[in-house]
């Protein structure tokens, strides 16, 4: 059905009442997710909307709400400290969208979630979606800030570092009415939480995900190493496309990890590793789609 | 954002890193006296070094035809013939590209007598979300050759950020690194001031290169680092007041600077096709597409997940200061973004310049069908298209025609 969320997966929001946390809830409510809780420091006790209870902590929501998985807005400089609330609350999924976090903090992060079952998506992501099967994917499960409108509950796993290119793909398949399993956008920073690998291995074994889109860019070598085990291991249809062919060396292309250092992480190689694990490489962005469904 | 040789200098000073004695200026008649100085007190060379952002200055060449952004000198007043070379001049190396930087500060070091040259950087393992040290026996050429020729010759050593770089660490590098006696402890300072630069600095990159075994009075060696880059963490830079002081806006492109402070990610290349669009991915994507179809980007361009009308003229305003660029082709995902608003600020910002480019449009998402409307009745000319690929073609054919 989908993989790291499902449709009733019950959400905190980290971060409610910012004006980007406001709103991206007030979405993803309309959307049917189960948000039950939100958090903001000293507003605990009052609610958004009318509806959604605040607390002050993240333990406390869970505690309150059950709540397992939760959205991060809150400003960088205070991001990883949210990121590790949520850890320390047991949550199950964390999903930071916050862009602009230093690499130290994210280095920080990573070192005390080491051991602890908490999964982490992004940060600077665009978050997860798993649809619904209403009208325009209705009641499904949507953290963070990806456009609902555009899914269709289905059997296709979309894994992506960038948010609009993950959505370009998602978008050609519905409108080929071919659905999606879920959505998962990893995040452009250097320092992040699921890896490429991470969310293939959860398509590979979800017996709902019949194939898998997977989109990269330019930086370090996440893409290599998740084909190097499709190649040995995936059972299913993989296609891709990776970003930044013509991005100019020792430039950072807007994400902070999208840079080709000292000859590494270059769309030349990262293509050339894709072809060689027999993944479908989309000649432009607007065949992503179809190269998939051709191999399908 | 990256820091002259002398910041980076001046910081690792800071954390104990030896270093020869330098001074930095900015007249031809200053570096003649510092030299001076240093040569009555016992230096027999001394190097002028041009402080740009940039490396392969030494191999570099200046615009008034000067070879040579790094030169050693004799006698104080052969570094005054150089420094009045330098200063006020263009220096084009392989890193500048061909507008190349100017300089404005020289560094006057001395020179010492170089026995062995060794490189040393830290910076972040992507892969193991930890820092890494690395260091080489090959110091004093490109890194990335000796990297890509003789791997083996690349000592890393992984650190555990909670704990920081240990001694023990730190010894093992230098012994890796062929040192030995009284190399070793200096070593281990030098290194452990080389890691606590990088975390303190929330650098992304220090780098020693190279790092040198110089003979010092009474027949003894020193480790000294007779080069330093540093680049910081631009997300960090909000806790470090001291350290975005010294950003050197004159080392920057005036365009990017303008980008920024409109919160857009702007990088000019130098093709004729403008690029407008949303998210890093889709805009590095869009050049790709173009490049794919035979056209060349002129830039890379991010307006941002939310973007506003101003945002979007600004975007427009910017891309068209670029002399070279024939046509603009907009490309936005808007998924949640008011397209609208996206189609109203390049009405907006078309009525106003005085270029008349053709403009391919190509917009998908929320409220497209009144984006569409604010377009036609525009009384203006775009090119419209619903795929990248087919705005690509339709922008390279009329930037051809």
């Amino acid at each position: 059905m989908s993989v790291l969320v499902k449709p009733d997966t019950k959400i905190v929001v980290q971060g409610i009442t910012g004006r980007f946390g406001r709103r991206h809830t007030q979405f993803s409510l309309a959307y049917g997710t189960q948000v039950v809780a939100g958090v903001t420091p000293g507003r605990g006790g009052q609610r958004f909307e009318d509806k959604v209870p605040i607390f002050n902590a993240v333990a406390e929501a869970v505690k309150q709400t059950g709540a397992t998985a939760s959205a991060i807005f809150v400003p960088p400089a205070f991001a990883a400290d949210a990121i590790l609330e949520g850890v320390d609350a047991g949550l199950e999924l964390v999903v930071c969208i916050t862009e602009g976090i230093p690499v130290k903090d994210m280095v920080k992060v990573k070192r005390e979630m080491e051991g602890k079952p908490t999964r982490l998506i992004g940060p600077n992501c665009p978050g997860i979606v798993a649809p619904g099967a209403g009208k325009g994917s209705h009641g499904g499960c949507r953290i963070g800030i990806a456009p609902s409108h555009i899914h269709k509950q289905g059997h296709i796993g979309v894994v992506s570092r960038s948010g609009t290119l993950g959505y370009e793909a998602v978008w050609q398949l519905t409108c080929r009415g071919i659905g999606q399993s879920t959505f998962v956008g990893i995040g452009g920073d250097p320092v992040h939480g699921v890896s490429h690998l991470d969310v293939i291995k959860l398509f590979n074994a979800d017996p709902e995900t019949h194939g898998i889109i997977l989109i990269g860019e330019i930086g370090g070598s996440a893409e290599e190493e998740a084909v190097a085990w499709i190649r040995d291991n995936c059972r299913k249809p993989v296609a891709g496309f990776v970003a930044g062919v013509t991005a100019p060396p020792g430039r950072r292309m807007g994400h902070a990890g999208a840079i080709v250092n000292g000859g590494q992480g270059t769309a030349a190689a990262k293509i050339a590793a894709f072809r060689d694990a027999g993944i479908g490489v989309a000649a432009t962005p607007s065949e992503i789609a179809d190269t998939l469904l051709r191999m399908m | 954002m990256n820091l002259h040789e002398y910041q980076a200098r001046q910081l690792l000073g800071q954390a104990g890193v030896a270093q020869p004695a330098w001074e930095l200026c900015v007249t031809a008649d200053s570096a003649r006296d510092i030299a001076a100085q240093f040569l009555a007190d016992g230096a027999r060379l001394i190097a002028v070094k041009a402080q740009i952002h940039a490396g392969g200055r030494g191999r570099g060449a200046f615009k008034n035809g000067f070879q040579g952004g790094v030169k050693l000198c004799k006698t104080a007043q052969d570094v005054y013939d150089n420094a009045r070379a330098m200063l006020g001049n263009v220096l084009v190396t392989r890193q500048t590209g061909p507008e190349g930087r100017l300089v404005s500060k020289l560094m006057i070091t001395v020179a010492p007598d170089i026995r062995k040259e060794l490189y040393l950087a830290v910076l972040l393992d992507r892969s193991a979300s930890r820092p890494v040290v690395m260091a080489s026996t090959e110091g004093g050429v490109d890194i990335e050759e000796v990297a890509a020729r003789t791997p083996d010759k690349i000592i890393r050593e992984s650190v555990d950020p909670a704990i920081g770089l240990m001694p023990f660490q730190a010894r093992k590098i230098a012994v890796a690194l062929g040192l030995r006696g009284d190399l070793v402890a200096q070593a281990l300072r030098l290194l452990l001031g080389v890691y606590s630069t990088w975390w303190e600095c929330d650098a992304t990159l220090v780098e020693i290169n190279p790092l040198c075994v110089v003979g010092a009075p009474g027949g003894k060696e020193v480790l000294m680092a007779l080069d330093a880059k540093l680049s910081l963490d631009d997300n960090a830079l909000y806790r470090h007041p001291e350290l975005q002081a010294m950003r050197d806006l004159a080392q920057e492109a005036p365009l990017e600077i303008e980008a920024s402070k409109f919160n857009l990610s702007y990088i000019k290349l130098d093709g004729n096709i403008a690029c407008l669009v949303n998210g890093a991915g889709l805009a590095m994507a869009t050049m790709d597409v173009i490049s794919h179809y035979g056209g060349r980007p002129a830039n890379f361009l991010d307006i941002g997940g939310g973007a506003s009308r101003e945002q979007v003229a600004a975007a427009f305003k910017i891309v068209l200061r670029d002399p070279s660029v024939k046509g603009i082709l907009v490309n936005i995902f808007g998924g949640i973004m008011d397209c609208d608003v996206i189609a109203t600020g390049i009405v907006a910002a078309a009525k106003e310049t005085p270029r008349k480019l053709p403009i391919v449009v190509r917009l998908e998402g929320n409220n497209i069908e009144a984006a569409r409307k604010t377009l036609d009745e525009s009384g203006l000319t775009f090119i419209r298209s619903d795929s990248m690929d087919d705005a690509a073609q339709k922008m390279v054919r009329a930037v051809v025609n």
